[in-house]
């Protein structure tokens, strides 16, 4: 084994320090190191998007990085968006529209969901399609996903678009 | 699915990351954006002894359009899709960019990552040969420069780069003035590798085509297209050169058969892609550059 690498995350907010493999991918060490387990791992090779989170504000796959490289970044998490009990708009709006069956793709779709909303206010059914393609969805055939990013977006956009 | 173990370094300058690749050679693999190469990580499709992470490499990211077009190695995908400058200089960049994965995955890919992994179906190697594009290479006995089809000739998955060698910048001269672009590729499910495509630059004087250039992906390995270029030049724009250029690319296309498709149909498809991307690049015609 090679020898574990010290790494400094800032994760939602607060920063962690976690002791890993250099192998170790970032989805890998938010689930077992992190303790965050709403991060999920589907295909483990970038095809799904359930890993979805936001690295420095950007949307990324957390299973195609190493969590070496994330030393020093500020990551988000679906744990991270919610204020308190407080939903954000995005996953009221999953729960509203029935945007989520078995739940196991809806932390990356709400993550991937509020990125097209932050650089798109008001987007249109088929933009939502074209910029979530890469978040697969086994269960809802992803109409209610696009309504329910439709109307976490109109809340957005009211709120003053605030991610 | 967990990586095989690898040591690990994280260089921040071209000099470091030189020494290491002098130091571990082909038991070496440089990272960077990561988007092909952790997969083949977590599959143990790669197993690299050592692993050089060159993401922190700042001098590796950049975009100058001061002439011809340079771009830094490690410049990302969304960065290069979203400039200004490489848009004024190569609008068939962006456009081909645009249809790269998805947005997380250009947020991480990276030019030069794209080029050295040369995946046969990847967009950049063949639009890139299509600008005559050259990529420096460097190692601690000096730096070369070398043109996309000399980088590529017909392989796939690994380039003419050797072991100790970083590819550091890609420089697209600039384009003819009057050029216009037509980027066309075919993929089951947006964002899905493309089963086949192609990039085509044409240049007119009036209506007689004076210069084509056309790279296309999804064969065996990213490649112009001589016949259908030849086709092409001296001809009048149209219908029937375009479809000269069609048959042209179909004959010149290294079509293979997958799961995803067969050989014949991917010929096919390049046919017809090539006559949609001529069509393109004549609508632009007289409405300036791009």
């Amino acid at each position: 084994m090679a020898e574990n690498m010290s790494v400094v995350i800032n994760v939602n907010g607060a920063g962690r320090a976690v002791s890993v493999e250099p192998r170790k991918t970032l989805a890998d060490a938010i689930r077992e190191d992190l303790g965050l387990t709403g991060t999920h791992l589907g295909c483990e090779h970038g095809v799904c998007g359930a890993c979805t989170i936001l690295l420095d504000g950007e949307v990324v796959r957390s299973c195609l990085m190493l969590a070496v490289q994330a030393d020093g970044a500020e990551i988000t998490t679906i744990e991270g968006i919610a204020d308190g009990d407080d939903l954000h708009p995005m996953q009221s709006a999953f729960s509203e529209y029935h945007g989520l069956q078995c739940g196991f793709c809806t932390p990356g779709m709400i993550l991937a969901g509020i990125d097209v909303v932050s650089r798109n206010p008001d987007p249109s059914p088929q933009e939502i399609r074209e910029e979530m393609g890469g978040n697969i969805c086994r269960c809802t055939g992803y109409q209610k996903i696009v309504e329910s990013v439709q109307a976490a977006a109109a809340v957005m956009s009211a709120e003053g678009g605030s991610a | 699915m967990k990586p095989a173990v690898f040591d690990y370094s994280a260089p921040e300058s071209i000099a470091e990351a030189l020494d290491l690749l002098a130091e571990h050679g082909s038991g070496a693999k440089v990272l960077a954006g990561g988007q092909s190469l952790v997969p083949m990580l977590n599959f143990r499709l790669a197993r690299p002894a050592h692993l050089i992470d060159v993401n922190g490499v700042d001098s590796l990211s950049y975009i100058s359009a001061n002439g011809s077009l340079r771009i830094g190695a490690m410049t990302r995908l969304t960065a290069i899709g979203e400039s200004g400058d490489v848009a004024g200089a190569h609008p068939v960049i962006p456009a081909a960019v645009a249809q790269i994965g998805h947005r997380a995955i250009r947020n991480r890919g990276t030019i030069g990552g794209s080029v050295a992994h040369n995946d046969p179906a990847a967009e950049l190697p063949a639009v890139l040969m299509a600008l005559d594009a050259e990529v420096t290479a460097r190692s601690v006995d000096g730096e070369r420069v070398i043109g996309m089809q000399d980088l590529i000739e017909d392989r796939l998955f690994e380039t003419t780069l050797g072991d100790t060698e970083l590819l550091t910048e890609i420089r697209i001269p600039a384009a003819a003035a009057g050029s216009t672009f037509g980027f066309q590729e075919f993929a089951r499910r947006h964002g899905d590798f493309a089963l086949a495509g192609v990039a085509a630059v044409i240049t007119t004087d009036g209506s007689t085509i004076t210069q084509a250039a056309l790279g296309a992906f999804g064969g065996t390995h990213a490649t112009r297209l001589p016949t259908a270029e030849a086709a092409l030049v001296g001809a009048e724009t149209g219908d029937a050169a375009f479809a000269a250029a069609g048959a042209g690319a179909a004959a010149d296309f290294p079509a293979t058969s997958d799961v995803h498709g067969t050989a014949e149909y991917r010929s096919h498809l390049i046919n017809v892609l090539t006559v949609r991307a001529l069509n393109d690049a004549a609508g632009q015609a007289g409405g300036g550059n791009g």
